[in-house]
C-alpha cells in the first residue's frame, strides 16, 4: 500500500493511500498531491538509504510520497 | 514520474553559485585567511606595546583579548546555527515527528539524533549534522567545518519536522541545500565544538570520525 504523507503541525498527516491496481485510489491521491503542490508543499520520495528525489507529479509505483514545506536560507 | 535532480529551492537564489567541493575549499581558506587577518595585527600590536611600552600593559591585554573575542564571536555564530530556536512545538506532535524522524534515520543515526539533537548524514561533501534551523557540514578528513543557517519557512512544525525537511532537502540534492543555505562559519571542529551546547558535543565528534574513516 503506497502512501502520500505530509509533514505538519501535527508530526505528520496521511492524505491518501492507493496500491498499483487500484485506479480509482490513486486518481484521487494524484488529485492530493496536486492540491498540495498548489499550497506550496514540495513532493519527495524518499528511494535509497540516502537518497531521495523531487516530483512534480505522484509516482504511482511509489512505497511513500512525502510532501514537505520549502527550505530558505536562515 | 516527473522527476527534478536539482532542490526546487535553488530557484530562489538564481544568483548563487552552486556550492561544489571547490567552492567549499575555497570559502574555507577564505575564512582561514580572513582569521589570520583580523588576529594577527592584534597580537602584533599587543605584543609591541608590551615590548615598547611595558607600562600600558593594559592597552596591550586589550589588544590581545581582541585577538581572542573575536575569533570567539565567529565561532559562537558558526555554532548558534545548530541551536534549537523558535516556537517549541514539543506537545503531542513532536513524538509522531520524532517517529517519522527515525524511520528516515537509520539505527545508529537514530539513536546519535535522540541523545544530540542533531541527526548524522554521510554525503559526497562530507558528513552533516542537521539540526532543527542549521546544519554543520565536517569535511577535509575532519578538520574542518563549515555552517550552514537553513531551516523550514513553516515555523509552526514540530522540532523533529523541521530536521526531517532539512534531510529529506538533502538527500535530494546535496548541493543545492548548501547553496540555498546561508554560510555562516568555516573553521576547525575544536573552534566549533567548544561554542556548542554540551549535549550536542557527542554528534561533532562522531561526525569527525566518519569523515575521517572515509
Amino acid at each position: 500500500m503506497a502512501r502520500l504523507v505530509r509533514m505538519d503541525g501535527s508530526g505528520h498527516s496521511m492524505l491518501a493511500e492507493w496500491t498499483e491496481r487500484d485506479d480509482e485510489a490513486f486518481e484521487a491521491a494524484v488529485a492530493e498531491f496536486r492540491r498540495q503542490l498548489d499550497e506550496g508543499y514540495i513532493g519527495t520520495v524518499p528511494d535509497g538509504p540516502r537518497s531521495a528525489t523531487h516530483v512534480r507529479e505522484l509516482p504511482r509505483d511509489a512505497e511513500l510520497v512525502i510532501l514537505r514545506r520549502p527550505i530558505a536560507g536562515g | 514520474m516527473a522527476q527534478q535532480a536539482a532542490l526546487p529551492e535553488l530557484a530562489s537564489v538564481p544568483w548563487r553559485a552552486r556550492a561544489d567541493e571547490r567552492w567549499l575549499l575555497r570559502y574555507g581558506r577564505l575564512w582561514h585567511a580572513w582569521t589570520v587577518l583580523y588576529t594577527v595585527p592584534f597580537l602584533a600590536a599587543g605584543a609591541a606595546i608590551l615590548v615598547l611600552a611595558p607600562i600600558a600593559a593594559p592597552v596591550a591585554l586589550v589588544a590581545l583579548a581582541h585577538a581572542w573575542i573575536i575569533p570567539e564571536l565567529y565561532a559562537f555564530r558558526g555554532a548558534s546555527v545548530v541551536r534549537p530556536k523558535g516556537p517549541r512545538r514539543e506537545g503531542v506532535a513532536e513524538p509522531v515527528a520524532q517517529g517519522f524522524l527515525g524511520d528516515l534515520l537509520g539505527h545508529e543515526a537514530r539513536e546519535l539524533h535522540g541523545r544530540t539533537g542533531l541527526a548524522l548524514e554521510r554525503a559526497g561533501l562530507g558528513a552533516w549534522l542537521v539540526g532543527e534551523g542549521g546544519a554543520l557540514l565536517v569535511t577535509q578528513g575532519g578538520r574542518r567545518v563549515h555552517c550552514f543557517c537553513v531551516g523550514v519557512t513553516d515555523r509552526g512544525l514540530p522540532p523533529s519536522d523541521r530536521v526531517a525537511h532539512l534531510l529529506l532537502a538533502l538527500r535530494t540534492d546535496e548541493e543545492g541545500f548548501a547553496t540555498v543555505a546561508n554560510h555562516a562559519f568555516a573553521g576547525a571542529p575544536w573552534r566549533v565544538r567548544r561554542r556548542l551546547p554540551v549535549a550536542m558535543r557527542p554528534a561533532l565528534d562522531a561526525a569527525r570520525a566518519r569523515v575521517a574513516s572515509a
